[in-house]
């Protein structure tokens, strides 16, 4: 799995340089952009389900406490991966161009939309997101040494204040990343849309790992059939949380039919985007909704894997449907950078990724739930 | 006594366990219709003796798309039959407005099929069961387990299968009549 990051990575990056000569610079950055926004998803839907599972308690958050701690842990060095949209932005943003002042819609919006108070807002976040991580992850690895139960009313305490502060910075930030990219258009639901996509992610992602780890000793000995069967379940729910979003937006804007709100979807069905926004709908929903449905999928491992891997699959190509028909209006287009930046990104992830799980114990040893969580047994 | 009129063998044990390990051992020797009765719930016993899934995911699903098509038909029959209304120009079939009472109307549906399903596939209400006309049965609310081996099952044999309930370190042996 550690070969595999690299070679995702060097192979990613070999390819985007190649994508890079043919397609230039302009796609490039609206390239990063998605790629960027998706696997941020998967780190920051990890930092909210490692919050929910503090809170909630319950065996699925033990087992998979770890690999989200991984994940939450890669933010400091996702952060420096957020330069190269610093730096693209005037490929990116329509409103960062000249011609954006004399536009009546977007000078009205110069006060929040101006690079200055945009690259504030996003050090911000970066600064936030990071030390919740570094806080959570710190306790709970000195709670692995010391088992002090203050530590845990710690932990508790920043995760109920976190997670508010994870729900309007992420609806901000997927504002500033994703949605500013038409200025002329707004969606109200945006960030709970995300923030639902984020979740899937992170427990499509989460499953995946979970999966890997339970193939070899020691967690073939933990994970069991009902640990999987209940992340299944999680993963239905988000699946159907992501659809109930994304169907709401599109159902309020439908039923409106207001000139100002209905760009955003003729430019993905009067023209070719139709057939990735039929794609979307099936592959992104149906399939694996008709799926999970099934108890026994739930609980075979591998099966799951196929749908969760199946699932970031799916994921990767409604954040590329949401950001590249606003470059593109008059119909489909692909570049190799569209591809090769997610593997670029992914294998960077998913490496160190692995070296934060690598250094720590798989399972929160003192937990006072891990006993309940190693017999888990049929509900 | 003859056999026709026999419900089947009732082994009454101490513990849970012990039920557990007998109900075990009966499948073991080849019995199919047996029933274990105890006054908690006992995890294993379910998967030692009901080997066979329900019917009630079936159930729930034709449930849910009984209701999903009530949902839809009612709307589309109200809309677009009955009273069509021009409402802002959209066509009369507005499907995508008729999804979320389709939807809900689905859920409404599965779970009712869910909760009487699993009522009836449990074969309630039951006025009459014959394992009651074991005095001691009564006792299956208190602290003792019982194990009954029925006469439907064609291993059954009311002597051998006594004995053999008896080896199985049985409190008591009761015949169960019909």
């Amino acid at each position: 799995m550690k070969q595999f990051g690299l070679i995702a990575a060097v192979l990613g990056v070999a390819l985007t340089v190649a994508g890079f000569m043919i397609s230039g610079l302009d796609r490039f950055f609206q390239a990063y952009l998605v790629a960027y926004t998706f696997w941020m998803g998967v780190v920051l839907g990890s930092l909210a389900l490692l919050m929910v599972q503090h809170l909630s308690g319950g065996v699925w958050g033990i087992v998979l406490r770890r690999p989200l701690e991984a994940a939450v842990r890669t933010l400091p060095f996702m952060a420096v991966l957020f330069l190269p949209i610093a730096l693209g932005m005037h490929s990116i943003y329509e409103w960062t161009h000249e011609t954006a002042a004399t536009d009546p819609i977007i000078s009205q919006k110069a006060l929040y939309l101006n690079t200055p108070f945009f690259l504030g807002r996003q050090v911000f976040y970066f600064v936030v997101w990071s030390t919740m991580g570094y806080l959570l992850t710190k306790w709970s690895a000195e709670h692995d040494r010391t088992g002090d139960p203050a530590l845990l009313d710690k932990i508790a305490r920043v995760s109920g204040g976190g997670l508010v502060v994870y729900f309007l910075t992420v609806t901000f930030a997927m504002v500033d990343w994703t949605l500013s990219v038409n200025p002329h258009w707004y969606s109200t639901i945006w960030g709970l849309l995300y923030i639902g996509g984020q979740g899937l992610s992170a427990f499509a992602f989460g499953i995946c790992v979970l999966v890997m780890l339970s193939q070899t000793a020691p967690m073939n000995r933990v994970l069991t059939t009902h640990h999987f069967h209940d992340l299944g379940k999680f993963l239905f729910a988000f699946l159907m949380l992501w659809a109930y979003l994304s169907f709401s937006q599109f159902l309020i804007i439908w039923s409106a039919n207001l000139p100002e709100e209905i760009p955003h979807y003729l430019t993905r069905w009067d023209n070719s985007w139709k057939y990735l926004s039929i794609f979307i709908i099936v592959g992104h929903f149906i399939v694996p909704y008709s799926l999970l449905l099934s108890r026994d999928l739930k609980k075979n491992p591998g099966r799951l894997r196929v749908i969760a891997t199946w699932i970031i699959f799916a994921r990767l190509a409604d954040y590329y449907w949401h950001v590249a028909p606003e470059f593109h209006n008059d119909g489909f287009s692909f570049s190799l950078l569209d591809i090769a930046l997610p593997i670029a990104l992914g294998g960077i992830f998913i490496s160190l990724f692995l070296s934060q799980l690598r250094g720590r114990a798989l399972l929160p040893i003192n937990d006072p739930g891990l006993e309940k969580a190693l017999t888990h047994h049929v509900h | 006594m003859t056999s026709n009129a026999l419900h089947g063998v009732m082994a009454e044990f101490d513990t849970g366990q012990a039920l557990v390990d007998a109900a075990r051992r009966a499948v073991a020797q080849g019995f199919t219709k047996l029933e274990a009765y105890s006054p908690v719930p006992i995890e294993e016993l379910n998967d030692i003796i009901h080997k066979k899934r329900t019917n009630l995911p079936r159930v729930v699903l034709a449930g849910g798309l009984t209701g999903m098509a009530t949902g839809f038909g009612l709307q589309y029959w109200a809309s677009v039959i009955e009273y069509p209304m021009n409402i802002g120009g959209r066509p009369q079939a507005s499907w995508t407005t008729f999804i979320i009472p389709s939807y809900e109307l689905t859920i409404l549906f599965a779970s009712i099929a869910a909760a009487l399903g699993m009522i009836v596939l449990s074969g309630l209400p039951q006025p009459y069961h014959p394992v009651f006309n074991v005095e001691r049965f009564s006792m299956a609310s208190s602290d003792k387990f019982f194990l009954v081996l029925e006469s439907a099952d064609p291993k059954f044999d009311q002597p051998v299968t006594s004995e053999f309930l008896r080896s199985l370190g049985a409190k008591g042996v009761y015949d169960v009549e019909e």
